[in-house]
């Protein structure tokens, strides 16, 4: 690295690594978890919309029973 | 091309055709990629900025590196706020069902930055000021924040009348607004440990040039990145609040011949 001399010295951040990489780790961890979460959730309300469907097919009639599944 | 659909909030004249969810939803779908796109492409830049192009500071050392997530985090979680504020009142005064699913989309993003802001601040307490937290009005209006938007997802969740949910929510989010301008401005009104501004306005940054396009590059990869995730989750919302419908039925066909 050639502003650090090396990676080892880019690592310790002049000994506070420890600060520096745990406050960058706790980020992309937190960005990491709610894109997953995110993508989840869609997956998920297409899944259950599509179950609650074929539970009860189109009509009036079925409204209300799919609304109780949904409940 | 909207005269087909149905719809009870906008009124189908510019960019009011947007705020019908059957229009929104497809462009959420459209646009999000890009922000995310384009957060991704700034979060790299921003990091070699930060740790390969900015000069280690003359007081702090390398621990201050720690800003170039510190800052945004902080920032993001206050504009977050004031959005979702924002929307809550068009939600109100408009009537509109989208802006109530914006204020939803966007708080646990929002809750998120703030805790890492709190998370980051205390790491970079340690070390500069000898503690991971003091009770200064800082710090502590930056607490009441987070759980503000822990008020605010606890119970837009736990009342199960979307209607009188979107009303709840939108009060709390108007409500804790006021705390915004408090955290913003509480280095100035009271001695705080936390130190003042280092990007202001009206005077000259107090900070190296690299640093802070480090910091600004970081702050725009936040704000994309806020907007991509925000349009993922409120098409979500929109598929669950609007499935009595028939565009979603028809969304739903789509789906199901994916599957």
């Amino acid at each position: 690295m050639m502003e650090w001399g090396s990676w080892s010295a880019f690592w310790s951040m002049g000994g506070n690594g420890l600060f520096v990489w745990g406050s960058y780790a706790v980020t992309f961890l937190c960005v990491a978890v709610e894109l997953v979460l995110v993508i989840r959730r869609r997956r998920d309300t297409v899944r259950r919309l599509l179950r609650l469907r074929r539970a009860a097919p189109t009509g009036t009639g079925a409204r209300r029973t799919t609304e109780e599944i949904f409940e | 091309m909207t005269t087909d659909i149905k719809d009870r909030s906008g009124q189908g004249k510019g960019l009011f055709r947007f705020s019908a969810p059957p229009v929104f939803y497809p462009l959420a779908g459209r646009l999000a990629p890009w922000f995310a796109g384009i957060a991704g492409v700034l979060t790299v830049i921003g990091l070699y900025i930060g740790f390969f192009v900015a000069p280690t500071d003359f007081q702090q050392g390398e621990v201050y590196r720690v800003i170039f997530i510190h800052v945004p985090a902080a920032w993001m979680s206050m504009f977050i706020y004031l959005i979702m504020a924002f929307w809550a009142a068009v939600g109100l005064v408009m009537n509109t069902r989208l802006s109530f699913m914006m204020t939803q989309a966007l708080a646990p993003t929002g809750a998120i930055f703030c805790f890492l802001a709190l998370w980051t601040g205390a790491l970079w307490g340690k070390p500069t000021w000898g503690t991971y937290w003091v009770w200064d009005a800082r710090l502590t209006s930056q607490l009441l924040l987070l759980f503000l938007y822990l008020g605010f997802i606890a119970l837009t969740s736990a009342i199960e009348d979307s209607r009188r949910a979107d009303r709840a929510g939108a009060i709390i989010a108007l409500v804790g607004a006021i705390n915004v301008p408090i955290i913003y401005f509480s280095v100035q009104w009271w001695n705080t440990l936390h130190q003042g501004a280092s990007v202001s306005l009206t005077q000259a940054p107090s900070m190296a040039t690299t640093m802070l396009w480090g910091m600004l590059v970081m702050a725009l990869a936040a704000w994309a990145y806020t907007i991509a995730v925000a349009l993922w989750r409120v098409r979500s919302i929109i598929l669950e609040r609007e499935r009595h419908t028939d565009w979603v039925k028809a969304e739903l066909d789509v789906q199901e011949s994916r599957a």
